[in-house]
């Protein structure tokens, strides 16, 4: 009953990024799970940076959870890690995504902030090839 | 009681064929023990025809299910068009789609009444504990089949509670992600998880209807409790099961059948939900997303459990708490000790007995309302007591209670003394 070889066969996706705009995000698939792209405000970056690490329940920075140098980018996996639906953006007291499910609320930089989620949304492995086009997996 | 299953009968082969048959499989000699002569209390009150109501739901959604699976299309492309497919093309399809539905939700309405029931009653105390535990597996394997066939519609609900539930097995330290690709076929819920629920969902009846048939064996060497709860004492204290309580179930299954046929000839939809009417799409969650009526009380203990406890995070709290809920009934027999078996008898138990269920319904309404606010304190406060009357309530009652005087038998409670 493990994954067939079909399903495995799930090789890396390259993805454009030019066209999203600041303050726009999409949500594309990887390995058929949801992942959103999201093109962050200076606002929103600021917010995220500006958080103490006591107050998080699975600490990270900022930096940790980007790239350097494309830190506007904040490309996540869009299944809530607490039972994977997936999260509301631009929601929630946080100013991040909020999960319709079981209410967890997450920030700007897709960390875990309130609920029964027990982890920050997850980051796929991923690299920029170059400044708009980012490879997924 | 106690009686061995064989002293019962009176049969006796009349022809030829039929003795030469007794002598082979007497299969006559043990329907006619079983089903017929079988001595059963004299005092059943309604509460336990569902016992017959819950048998005939099953043979009614295996028939109904072994027809919609004719027409029916497990795949991710064409699941969600041929179940459209069966409601407006299939001959009589709209009917059969809808009996199957709400036939779900009667199943379980049905099996809720007949496990309080047993509850209130003691209907799980010595003797009757293997009876019990068989009973609690066949909820579990029936909370199983109706979740993995609410899948098969390929709605948004369908995919959403397959993607959450799934992942309530990926909490498992360790274990959880190679279980979770195994449950799923994949890194998500898609095709292959589609076919495998189909699979298993078609399997899962027939494995309930060998539980059921130990369930009734279970049941028939002791035979029934009975709402005194007194042991059967004389043959004085019981009728035949036929025609005594065939009639009284069939009763029974007939006045269960007017609400049943109300909800499939006119809101065969109203216990689902719109969003189940839009294909399933992997990267938008519904707005409001609940389980199915059924599952609101467990729904509302997983999602109460959103903080850590101690080195378990709030995941695996939530995931254990909710397995927990379920598994605590297996053990309900060695909870609760006191020697009375029916509430009628128990001052004390009574009471409690009703605070449960008042905050088990408390629960489902909990499970449907948005995790906000004060919903989420007074769940986490209904989730305690839940556990708390198992775990602390009976117990305690067993010792501190001094249950009321009992009948000297089944006759005297319903005839009164003069007569006994």
């Amino acid at each position: 009953m493990n994954p067939d070889a079909s399903t495995l066969a799930l090789a890396s996706i390259e993805f454009d990024l030019s066209a999203i705009e600041e303050g726009q995000s999409v949500t594309i698939l990887w390995r058929g799970l949801p992942v959103f792209v999201r093109h962050r405000t200076q606002k929103e970056i600021d917010e995220a940076k500006a958080v103490p690490m006591s107050d998080l329940k699975d600490p990270a920075t900022d930096e940790e959870r980007t790239k350097p140098g494309h830190e506007q980018w904040l490309i996540m996996i869009a299944n809530c890690t607490h039972l994977g639906c997936v999260p509301v953006g631009e929601s929630g007291e946080y100013d991040g995504w909020f999960c319709p499910c079981h209410g967890s609320v997450y920030d700007t930089a897709g960390r875990i902030r309130k609920g029964p989620a027990p982890k920050n949304l997850v980051l796929p492995p991923y690299d920029f090839i170059s400044d708009t086009l980012v490879q997924i997996g | 009681m106690g009686a061995p299953m064989s002293e019962h009968s009176t049969y006796t082969p009349g022809t030829g064929i039929e003795k030469w048959l007794d002598e082979r499989l007497p299969i006559i000699r043990f329907s006619k023990e079983h089903l017929m002569d079988f001595p059963t209390p004299k005092n059943l009150n309604y509460w336990w025809t569902f016992g017959a109501i819950l048998a005939i739901m099953l043979v009614v959604q295996i028939v109904t299910g072994v027809i919609l699976a004719m027409h029916y299309t497990p795949n991710v492309a064409m699941a969600f068009d041929s179940v459209e497919h069966i409601k407006r093309d299939v001959n009589g399809g709209r009917i059969i789609q809808a009996v199957h539905s709400v036939g779900a939700s009667m199943f379980f309405a049905a099996v809720y009444v007949h496990i309080f029931r047993g509850m209130y009653f003691g209907s799980y105390k010595a003797p009757r504990e293997i009876l019990w535990i068989l009973g609690v597996l066949i909820f579990v394997l029936m909370m199983a089949t109706a979740f993995m066939g609410y899948v098969l519609p390929w709605g948004q609900m369908s995919f959403w509670a397959a993607t959450v539930i799934t992942n309530i097995f990926g909490a498992i330290p360790v274990l959880g992600n190679p279980i979770l690709e195994l449950l799923r076929g994949g890194f998500s819920v898609g095709n292959p998880t589609l076919n495998r629920f189909f699979s298993l969902h078609y399997l899962l009846p027939f494995v309930i209807a060998a539980v059921v048939v130990l369930h009734i064996w279970a049941l028939h060497v002791p035979g029934n409790n009975n709402p005194i709860g007194v042991d059967v004492k004389s043959s004085r204290d019981t009728v035949p099961f036929h025609p005594y309580y065939t009639m009284k179930d069939l009763y029974g299954v007939v006045l269960f059948a007017i609400p049943f046929a109300w909800f499939v000839f006119f809101a065969p939809d109203i216990l689902g939900h719109p969003d189940n009417y839009v294909m399933a799409n992997s990267q938008v969650t519904p707005a409001h997303i609940v389980p199915e009526w059924y599952f609101l009380p467990f729904y509302a203990i997983l999602r109460a459990i959103d903080f850590n406890i101690l080195f378990i995070n709030s995941q695996l709290g939530g995931v254990i708490f909710f397995g927990g809920s379920i598994v605590i009934l297996f053990f309900l027999p060695w909870l609760d000790t006191s020697k009375v078996r029916s509430g009628t008898f128990r001052p004390m138990f009574k009471w409690f007995y009703w605070l449960f269920v008042i905050n088990f319904l408390a629960l489902a309404y909990l499970g449907a309302a948005p995790a906000e606010g004060v919903y989420v304190i007074l769940a986490k406060i209904c989730t305690a007591y839940y556990f708390a009357h198992f775990i602390i309530v009976l117990p305690v009652l067993s010792r501190i209670e001094k249950p009321r005087p009992l009948p000297a038998s089944i006759s005297e409670s319903v005839l009164g003394k003069a007569h006994a």
